[in-house]
């Protein structure tokens, strides 16, 4: 290779806490991310359930009681909505980490992805009719 | 009569002239089946012919011409005028790397991490010539063949925001190359590569974020690719540390 | 090059988004049930701490809470450095830290039961 080339190099900075803002990609990337702030939060509640039934009968009604404040309903509305968003993107994007292949020709994606709702659904709906939730 | 007169706004940038990139505008009439580097070539023949940027092809396989056109990566020899909604077009050299003069970017980083993780067939045992070539049934072959079609385009690395935030993530491309031969059944070399492949800047690096497979020109996924690896190291990993270990080589 | 230790935390995150994608949605609907005032027979004291007293049950309940709380950790590990904050080994150690006091706290209660 002939001469070096006349290298002044310009390195184009990019905001390392806002740099995510400027695409709609990145922008949903973050939001998957961060979506695990209401997981924590919802298993954290689990925890405190954990405690107040390890602890006797008053304080798990009391536990109880204090799911119907207006700060656990609220909080019970975005973790719905949160938590349920996780799981579509998860299951999004879980095909292509298990490709199943079968002779020459992989499972297409979308059918691992239905696969996944369906026991997802099954899933849920068995844990509400265990739970007692279709006897009133 | 052309089908449609775009303006190119191109990002220049003379090393020798110039501190900090500027834009510049260009009127160019596209016929109806031009792609963007038709119209950067129109430039270059007839507007400004001091306008630098790197292409071979005009096919999408020498992989020269990857640019960011409107804020997204991709190969200009690809990217058709029609599909592109407005009349003015934005041209930018590659994301994530540092320009050199106006579209042509420095890749040397790509270029050393890809040479670490040793894109070629490994073997542990020679083969002799009188065994003949090596045997591959065809489902065999399926199980790595869409990773061979990278052509070290370097879009992913524009897309990849770990790549944007931590400069030594050895990044999509060289990974996915990394399972194209940990997954190819004459290699027998993971464990050589698993050193530079499983380490902090190698498939640890890698958030999932998908943007890589996303823009992939040639639909590698090297997403599929890092998270497949990743499951393969944490198997071993515990295969490791539980003593069910590597042969040692 | 040394290769990372981050396959352990990084299973635990894998484990613990699974089980919050296929679970979580309908347990945050049953406790949602609840604080509106349609506690499932489930919830009852009784019910529950029949459930927890078992080894199945003590199972189950730990591999929701717990790889739930190692997810979050993990993930929360990675959202902080895209954020700006680059002192990772903190967050780490942090976000790690409380997860073990959460899994130790886990399986306090499920004894305790």
């Amino acid at each position: 290779m002939s001469g070096k080339s006349y290298v002044k190099p310009f390195v184009r900075e990019v905001s390392k806490t806002t740099w995510y803002l400027a695409r709609g990609r990145d922008r949903l990337h973050m939001a998957h991310e961060a979506s695990c702030v209401f997981v924590g939060l919802y298993a954290l509640l689990l925890l405190w359930g954990l405690r107040a039934l390890a602890a006797g009968p008053e304080a798990y009604q009391a536990f109880l009681a204090a799911l119907g404040s207006p700060l656990s309903l609220g909080f019970h509305w975005v973790a719905l909505a949160v938590t349920l968003f996780h799981t579509v993107s998860w299951f999004q994007v879980t095909p292509k980490a298990m490709p199943i292949q079968i002779g020459e020709a992989f499972v297409p994606g979308p059918v691992i992805v239905v696969g996944h709702y369906t026991v997802w659904v099954a899933l849920s709906l068995f844990i509400l009719f265990i739970g007692g939730v279709f006897h009133g | 009569m052309s089908y449609k007169t775009i303006e190119l706004e191109v990002l220049r940038y003379r090393p020798e002239m110039d501190d900090q990139p500027w834009f510049q505008v260009y009127r160019v009439p596209c016929e109806e089946d031009w792609v963007v580097l038709d119209a950067l070539n129109y430039v270059k023949d007839h507007l400004d012919s001091s306008l630098s940027y790197r292409w071979s092809c005009h096919m999408a396989v020498c992989g020269s011409c990857g640019m960011m056109i409107d804020g997204e990566p991709q190969l200009s020899c690809k990217t058709f005028v029609r599909d592109l909604p407005d009349r003015r077009i934005r041209v930018e050299p590659l994301a994530n790397f540092p320009i050199e003069r106006d579209l042509v970017v420095v890749l040397d980083d790509f270029m050393e991490k890809l040479q670490r993780v040793k894109p070629y067939l490994i073997r542990q045992e020679a083969r002799a010539l009188d065994q003949g070539e090596h045997l591959q049934t065809p489902a065999q072959l399926a199980r790595f063949k869409h990773y061979t079609q990278c052509i070290n385009c370097c879009c992913c690395y524009a897309a990849c925001p770990q790549y944007a935030l931590i400069p030594e993530f050895l990044g999509p491309a060289a990974l996915a190359l990394a399972h194209r031969y940990n997954a190819d059944s004459r290699d027998q070399g993971r464990e050589e590569r698993e050193d530079v492949v499983a380490s902090n800047v190698g498939i640890w690096d890698c958030v999932f974020a998908d943007a890589c497979s996303v823009v992939c020109p040639k639909h590698v996924d090297p997403a599929g690719a890092i998270q497949q690896m990743k499951i393969a190291s944490t198997v071993s990993w515990y295969k490791d540390h539980l003593g069910l270990g590597r042969k040692k080589t | 090059m040394a290769r990372s230790n981050k396959p352990v935390v990084w299973g635990l995150f894998a484990l613990g988004g699974t089980v919050a994608a296929f679970v979580l949605p309908v347990l945050v609907l049953i406790t949602l049930l609840t604080g509106l005032g349609h506690a499932p027979a489930a919830l009852s004291y009784e019910t529950l701490h029949a459930f927890a007293a078992g080894w199945l049950g003590k199972l189950i309940l730990f591999g929701v809470i717990a790889p739930s709380l190692w997810h979050t950790a993990h993930r929360l590990r990675t959202v902080l450095y895209s954020l700006g904050l680059r002192a990772d080994k903190a967050v780490a150690l942090v976000g790690y830290g409380l997860a073990s006091i959460g899994t130790f706290l886990t399986l306090q209660y499920l004894l305790g039961i």
